[in-house]
Parts: structure tokens; C-alpha cells; sequence
């Protein structure tokens, strides 16, 4: 089986070719760099994402969030769902560690602004 | 009247990666002026990541680009005044500008950086039939609602225009639980980058229409939906392929306009297709010591070139006011309608130039060539040229040093 993928991992978004055999990858082609191979491989096997949303704060401000790592592609929902279900206190930074080792994936969400105490 | 080495209109990351630039070769007595109430510019809705893994080599979400140059900024405590609208800007370089705190002050700069960034294009919406109910928003003023206010604007989405904002909207508005019912796109291709459709499109099964429009919107007070049609060659909508969608919410992502009513003040010309400045190799405009550069010289998809694009204008703002210059030169670039435009247009001393420019559309096995008339100068194929990915190439002196004018061409095989 070949399955044609776009690399998502830098802007360039190189056209990927991989040849598949009972769900092994074979080969890939089409990558300019190693990165691109290394993608080839997760989409096939286990597709990774990251997730960027906003949580709110106590006082009623949003904050910009992301997960510091991939996480498996079809937790993105749940993901979002716990996302939704947080609310911090202020202050925060940038990388300060909102939710630990998310649905046991291994990543944080952390802040990516930093926002006052007050307004 | 106040008087400032270099005032820096706008401090989004062009601004400040220009006001960096210009304070470490040397120019200390800098301003920028933001009339938003923090620096950043429009990277603070833009929480996605995908930034910077040209600069950092890190992928950053918009705020985190943000935050590494607000940080440089801070460390050298280079002064900055927010809440502060540029109202006017003459050519003899005499800032007008306004907050609460100071009124209108005018300030006499030795140079100038505009750095003021685009907008929307709202034209689309204007010539679609049927009613105007609420519902209708440009595809960055929802990110706006739903990045920064936290308000989504409704709940059955159709976006027309399949431009990067419209793209990371159609995720957005998916993963706070909204239906996104398609993306249609009126031409052939997206104007998106392929990494976009791909993780925003496709993981969610989102559908994008090509060669489609919506012809018409439908609704009284809330919109309720809207006709999609498919066009033919001439963008002509096809009557037998109407199909009715409906939905509360529709986006427009339908370009970018660079943002440069403030430049026509200071008599600066234009380029027709750019709709920013025209400039030289160091990001001057035709206005002596007025130079330009990011979002408002030529809309750029990557943040990182519009950093790197600002170094050249600061460093070149710095050598202006201390009156250093490479040799003289004076060549007009030209370009034959495949590539559409070429950022710099002018290049006036003999140094390394950097040329950005973009093609009309999708174009395989090509080779962009530079010539002298009859003699060419430069070439390089490529695969396959869109007109949603910058290019650039380098030229050096020795290349161009007795040319009299450059065009730009690009042969398709
Ligand atoms: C929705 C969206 C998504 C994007 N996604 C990506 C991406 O995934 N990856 C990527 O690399 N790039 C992305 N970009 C591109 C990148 O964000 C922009 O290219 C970059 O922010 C442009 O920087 P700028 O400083 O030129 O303009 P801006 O960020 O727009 O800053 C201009 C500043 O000037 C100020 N200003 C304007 N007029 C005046 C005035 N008269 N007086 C005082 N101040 C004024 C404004 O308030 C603003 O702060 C995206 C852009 C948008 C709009
Ligand atoms: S293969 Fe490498 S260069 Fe190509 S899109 Fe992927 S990360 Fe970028």
C-alpha cells in the first residue's frame, strides 16, 4: 500500500510517498530532511499532535495554552474537553506547567503569555 | 518638538525585531509607538504554533514568537509608548501622534521604520447576493473573539477563502465543537500552506471546495445559510451546481492588505500589486530615511521572514543616520506578470541583495530566471512554485554590479 501525506512538521510542507506492508513502513520518499522521515513514520503508526487552545482565568480573562508535546492524535477531543474544564489562577507565565502528564500522554499544558495578577 | 534618532511605527514583531536590530549596531535613541495596549501585534490571537522554527529552530506558538522579542526589547530597555495612535507622518520626518496621556505631540525624527502590519480584506462579502444578517465576520476578527475574548461566534460554520487564517480557524472553531461545514475556495489551489490543509482540514475531515463560492446568503436577522456554487474557468459561478448549506456563522478569509494610509501621508509611493511601499535593497522607500518593513511592505505567511526582513531595515536606518553607504547604484526590478512582484523593486548600492518574490500561480519544473536585457544573470529550477510560498534568491555585486535593469522571469517547462 503507498499513501501519499503532506509533512506538517515545518512551513516548506514537503510532499510525502510511503510504501506500506501489513502497517509496516517500507519506505519514504519525498522528505528533505530527517525530520520529515521521522514524521512519515509516527503518521503511519501512531499519529501525533499538538494542541493549542486557551483556558480561563478566575477573574474571566483567557490565557493561551498549548500541550509542551505531541499527544496522540485521537485524544485531541478529551484533550480539549479537560482544556475546557480548567479554570487558573493568576498569575501566569510563559511555560509555567497549568496540568501535568495530560491523559497520561507524557505532556504538559503550559501557558504561552504571561498575564498579571490585575488588568 | 521632541527630537528621536529613529521612531518605529508599530510594535508587532517587525517593530521590534527593527528597533533590536537598530539598537545593537548602534542607535540608541529609539521609540516605538503601539497603539495597542501591549507590544506583539497580531501574533497575540495568533496561538497556534507553527512560528519560528526558522529563528529558533524551536516550533513557538504566537505569543511565545512574541514574548522572545518583547523580552530583547525589555533587556535593552529601548523606550516604547502604547496606547499611542500615529496619526500623521510628513516627509520631512515629523511624527504625529496621539495618546490620553499627552495629547497630540509631534516628534522630529532622522529616521523612520513603518512597521504598522495589514488588514483584513473585507471586499468579498460586498458582492455576494441575498440579506445581511449577523453572523458574517472576517476570518480574524472571530480569531480575535475566540483567542482573546473567549466568545465563540457560533456553532455551524462555512468559510470562504482558503487563506492561512481561515484554515487555523476552521480547527479552532472545530475543536471548541463547532460543525465546520466546508472551505470553499474560488480558485483552483489554496492560497494556504500544504502543512495547514493538511492538520487542519484533513485531520478533521473538513471538506475544501475548490473552485467554488458561495453566492448566496440567506437569513434575516441571524444567518441561516448560505448557497455554494462551483465556477468555471472564468470564476463564473455555475448555476446547476447551487447547493444550499445551512449555518449560523461565516468567515471570510480572503487576503491581506497592508496596512498604508500613514505611508501616503509621508508621501511615500506604492507598489500596485504589493500595495505597500516600493523600496531598495535596506527596506528605503522612495522618501529618504522612511523605511518599511514586515506585514505592511508585502504580506509574508512566516513571521520569521518578516524578523529577518525588520534586521535589514534597523541595521539600514543605522547606517542612514551615521551616513554610511556601500557604491551607488541605481536598478529597477522587473517582473513578467508569472512572478507577480519582487520585494526589494529597486536596488541602489552594491552589496549582497536578497530578492523575495511571489508567483501568480502554481507552476511545476521552472526555472527562475534574471536577466540584463539579453543576458542572464541568474538561474535556478525548482519543482514546483505556489503563489502561497515566498521564494528568494541572493544576488551578489559581481552578478549585477554593471546591470541596468533586472527582470524577473520564470520559464515553464
Ligand atoms: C491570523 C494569522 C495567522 C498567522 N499564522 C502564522 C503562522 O502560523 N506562522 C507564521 O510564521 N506566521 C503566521 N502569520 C504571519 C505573522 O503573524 C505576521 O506575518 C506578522 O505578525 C507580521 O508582523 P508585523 O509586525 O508586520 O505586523 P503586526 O503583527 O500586524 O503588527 C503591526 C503593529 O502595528 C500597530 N499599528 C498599526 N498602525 C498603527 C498606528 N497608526 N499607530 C501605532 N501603531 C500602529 C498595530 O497595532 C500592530 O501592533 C499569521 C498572521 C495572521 C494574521
Ligand atoms: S520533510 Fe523536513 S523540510 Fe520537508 S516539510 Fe517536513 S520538516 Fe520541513
Amino acid at each position: 500500500m503507498v499513501r501519499e501525506l503532506t509533512c506538517i512538521v515545518c512551513p516548506k510542507g514537503c510532499p510525502l510517498r510511503v510504501e506500506l506492508e501489513d502497517g509496516v513502513v517500507k519506505s519514504v520518499t519525498g522528505h528533505t530532511c530527517p525530520r520529515g522521515l521521522q514524521y512519515a513514520n509516527d503518521e503511519c503508526i501512531h499519529p501525533m499532535r499538538t494542541v493549542t487552545s486557551t483556558v480561563l482565568a478566575k477573574d474571566g480573562r483567557v490565557i493561551p495554552v498549548k500541550t509542551d508535546r505531541t499527544i496522540p492524535k485521537e485524544k485531541m477531543f478529551e484533550c480539549m474537553e479537560l482544556i475546557n474544564a480548567t479554570v487558573i489562577e493568576l498569575p501566569v507565565t510563559v511555560g509555567q506547567v497549568l496540568l501535568s502528564d495530560i491523559l497520561g500522554t507524557g505532556a504538559n499544558l503550559v501557558a504561552t503569555a504571561n498575564a498579571d495578577e490585575s488588568l | 518638538m521632541k527630537q528621536i534618532d529613529l521612531v518605529i511605527v508599530g510594535g508587532g514583531p517587525a517593530g521590534m525585531s527593527a528597533a533590536v536590530a537598530a539598537y545593537d549596531n548602534g542607535i540608541k535613541n529609539i521609540l516605538i509607538l503601539e497603539r495597542d495596549s501591549h507590544l506583539g501585534g497580531i501574533l497575540q490571537q495568533c496561538i497556534h504554533n507553527g512560528f519560528g522554527l526558522h529563528r529558533f529552530g524551536e516550533e513557538l506558538t504566537g505569543p511565545e514568537y512574541a514574548w522572545r522579542y518583547e523580552q530583547q526589547v525589555y533587556e535593552r530597555n529601548i523606550p516604547y509608548l502604547l496606547n499611542t495612535m500615529v496619526l500623521d507622518i510628513s516627509p520631512e520626518k515629523v511624527v504625529t501622534a496621539t495618546n490620553s496621556e499627552e495629547g497630540v505631540f509631534q516628534i522630529q525624527a532622522k529616521a523612520v521604520i513603518l512597521a504598522m502590519g495589514c488588514r483584513e480584506r473585507s471586499k468579498g462579502a460586498l458582492n455576494i447576493a441575498g440579506t445581511r444578517p449577523s453572523g458574517i465576520f472576517s476570518a480574524g476578527t472571530a480569531q480575535k473573539y475566540v483567542n482573546l475574548k473567549g466568545y465563540m461566534p457560533g456553532k455551524n460554520v462555512v468559510i470562504l477563502g482558503s487563506g492561512d487564517i481561515g484554515l487555523i480557524m476552521a480547527r479552532r472553531m472545530t475543536l471548541e465543537g463547532a460543525k465546520v461545514h466546508a472551505v470553499c475556495e474560488l480558485m483552483p489551489y489554496s492560497g494556504g500552506l500544504a502543512r495547514n490543509i493538511e492538520q487542519c482540514l484533513n485531520d478533521f475531515g473538513i471538506p475544501l471546495r475548490l473552485s467554488h463560492t458561495v453566492v448566496e446568503i440567506h437569513g434575516k436577522q441571524r444567518l441561516e445559510g448560505v448557497t455554494i456554487a462551483k465556477v468555471d474557468e472564468n470564476r463564473r459561478p455555475i448555476p446547476e451546481t447551487r447547493e444550499y448549506i445551512p449555518c449560523d456563522t461565516l468567515l471570510l478569509s480572503v487576503g491581506l492588505i497592508p496596512e498604508n494610509e500613514l505611508s501616503k501621508t509621508a508621501g511615500v509611493p506604492l507598489d500596485r500589486v504589493t500595495s505597500g511601499a516600493v523600496v531598495d535593497q535596506d527596506r528605503q522607500t522612495s522618501v529618504e530615511g522612511i523605511f518599511a518593513c514586515g506585514n505592511v511592505l508585502h504580506v509574508h505567511d512566516l513571521v520569521d521572514y518578516v524578523s529577518e526582513e525588520a534586521e535589514i531595515a534597523g541595521k539600514s536606518a543605522v547606517a542612514y543616520i551615521q551616513g554610511i553607504t556601500a557604491e551607488r547604484t541605481d536598478i529597477p526590478l522587473s517582473t513578467d506578470g508569472k512572478i507577480r512582484y519582487t520585494v526589494p523593486q529597486r536596488i541602489t548600492q552594491k552589496k549582497d541583495v536578497t530578492v523575495f518574490f511571489r508567483v501568480a500561480d502554481v507552476y511545476r519544473n521552472v526555472t527562475i530566471r534574471v536577466s540584463d536585457g539579453d543576458r542572464v544573470i541568474y538561474s535556478k529550477k525548482k519543482l514546483k512554485v505556489a503563489p502561497g510560498e515566498m521564494e528568494s534568491i541572493t544576488l551578489r555585486p559581481d552578478q549585477f554590479a554593471d546591470a541596468k535593469a533586472l527582470s524577473f522571469a520564470l520559464e515553464v517547462k
